[in-house]
Parts: C-alpha cells; sequence; structure tokens
C-alpha cells in the first residue's frame, strides 16, 4: 500500500472475525486535512509562488494536501 | 448580482473514454453533498448569518457554481460521443431513456436532486456547522471518485477541487472563531 508521506493520514486495523468471508483489506486509512489541524490561519503563513497556487488550489503551503488512492498500486 | 468569465475555474481535462466515470461524477453534480447542493445552500443562507460572515458564504458559494461547472464539463466530455450502447454498457441506460445525453442533476445512483438535500436553520452556529460538514463529505466524495478513477487528466482536476473543499472547510472554521469570540466586548472583573 503505497502512501505519500503527508502528516494528514491516519489508520485503523478493522476488527478481523474468525469466520470473515473475504481475505483482509489490511489498515484503513483516512484523513485528517490540514484545516483540522490549524485553527486560525496565522499570520505570515507561508506561500505557494502565485503560477504553482493556481494548479495547486491553495496559495498557503501547510493547506495544501496531494490525495492518491491508497488503493493504488 | 453576478459577473460572468467565459472560461472554466481550473482547466478540465478528460483522456479516457470512460462513460462509467460520469456517472461516478454525477454525485458531484446533483448529489447531496454535491457542488450544486453546497452553492444552493451557502448562497441561501448567507442572509440570515452575522454580518461579519456574509462575505465567507457569498464568497464560497459563488465559487461552488464554478466547480459545477467543471463537473458539468467533464460528464459532457464523457457523455456527449457516447453512442446508447457504450451508456447502457456504463450503467446509464436508464439515464439516456429519459434524458439522451443532457445532463441532469442526479446523483451516481440516478436519485434526482431534491432541496431537502439543504438545510438554514436560521441559527449561525447550526449553519455553518453543517456547512463545514458538507465540505468534509464533498472533499471524502472527491477522494472516493479519485480512487475509481484511472484517468490521470481527469483526476488531476479532480484534485484541484478536492483542495478546495479543505480551503472552504478551513474559511468555515474561521466563521464561527469569528462569530464565537467576544474580544471586543470589555470586560470589568
Amino acid at each position: 500500500m503505497s502512501q505519500p508521506n503527508t502528516p494528514f493520514r491516519r489508520y485503523y486495523l478493522p476488527f478481523r472475525g474468525m469466520f470473515d468471508p473475504c481475505p483482509p483489506i489490511g489498515p484503513k486509512v483516512y484523513v485528517v486535512p490540514p484545516n483540522v489541524l490549524t485553527g486560525f490561519q496565522p499570520p505570515d503563513y507561508p506561500q505557494f509562488p502565485p503560477l504553482e497556487a493556481l494548479r495547486k488550489g491553495t496559495l498557503w503551503e501547510p493547506f495544501f494536501d496531494y490525495y492518491e488512492s491508497p488503493y493504488r498500486k | 448580482m453576478w459577473s460572468y468569465e467565459k472560461k472554466l475555474m481550473y482547466p478540465v481535462k478528460v483522456s479516457t473514454c470512460n462513460p462509467t466515470l460520469a456517472k461516478y461524477l454525477m454525485e458531484q453534480y446533483g448529489g447531496a453533498d454535491g457542488e450544486l447542493a453546497a452553492a444552493l445552500r451557502y448562497l441561501n443562507q448567507r442572509y440570515t448569518i452575522p454580518d461579519k460572515v456574509i462575505g465567507v458564504l457569498n464568497d464560497i458559494g459563488t465559487e461552488e457554481f464554478a466547480h459545477l461547472e467543471m463537473i458539468a464539463t467533464m460528464i459532457y466530455k464523457l457523455t456527449k460521443d457516447a453512442t446508447p450502447d457504450q451508456l447502457r454498457a456504463a450503467g446509464l441506460a436508464e439515464h439516456y431513456v429519459s434524458h439522451d445525453s443532457a445532463l441532469f442533476y442526479n446523483n451516481a445512483a440516478g436519485v434526482p436532486f431534491t432541496a431537502s438535500y439543504i438545510q438554514a436553520k436560521g441559527d449561525p452556529i447550526a449553519d455553518l456547522y453543517e456547512d463545514i460538514a458538507a465540505e468534509e463529505k464533498a472533499r471524502a466524495t472527491y477522494q472516493w471518485i479519485i480512487d475509481q478513477s484511472d484517468d490521470p487528466d481527469l483526476n488531476d482536476g479532480l484534485r484541484f477541487l478536492r483542495e478546495r473543499e479543505i480551503i472552504h472547510a478551513q474559511r468555515f472554521k474561521e466563521a464561527v472563531m469569528l462569530i464565537t469570540e467576544d474580544r471586543e466586548q470589555k470586560k470589568v472583573f
């Protein structure tokens, strides 16, 4: 399971019963996006250069979180 | 009043002919946590919210329509050249018999949009908390669509939209902080 190196992911292991019909999916990943951890945006927050910001969807570096499917090999 | 710019907020490129993706994208078009629901929710709630944060709802509600337009473009590109056979293979035969390849405000399961997807309680905290939840649900929906899609160019646009949901949730949280703090009040001890 490939995961981007980011502080915005958490894992849990679903309970495994003795008679579960399917092979285990392994750790379930969930996202804790930057807005959950930040509070009010502090002054002088680091910014992307303007053209990069337009591509990324945010001006603010700490708010950027690239998503890739955790199931993608 | 609005002014319209005749271009998309972010370029939409679709590189594979896969009409099934159009079906999934309809969740963001006419679904409960889709862009239409978001736009209507915020632009309606903005009348009965403290003055300080009207602008947040106004600006984000407006941006949601720009997102809706991107989703519409993606769906249109994926279905405009599809034959009835291809649409049936994509699970869109039911859509076809009612709409041909016209877009309609359905969710991915074909359930038509309803105003009961959105709320306006008139209580600023209740409404803003609903908005935060709506943004997180839309972010999650984008994640699950990206999980299902193997079109890199389409996913690029979806990643942009997902990032905007994160920023919107952040701004709604700040709006809650703005209307809950009492810094202006003089405290006498």
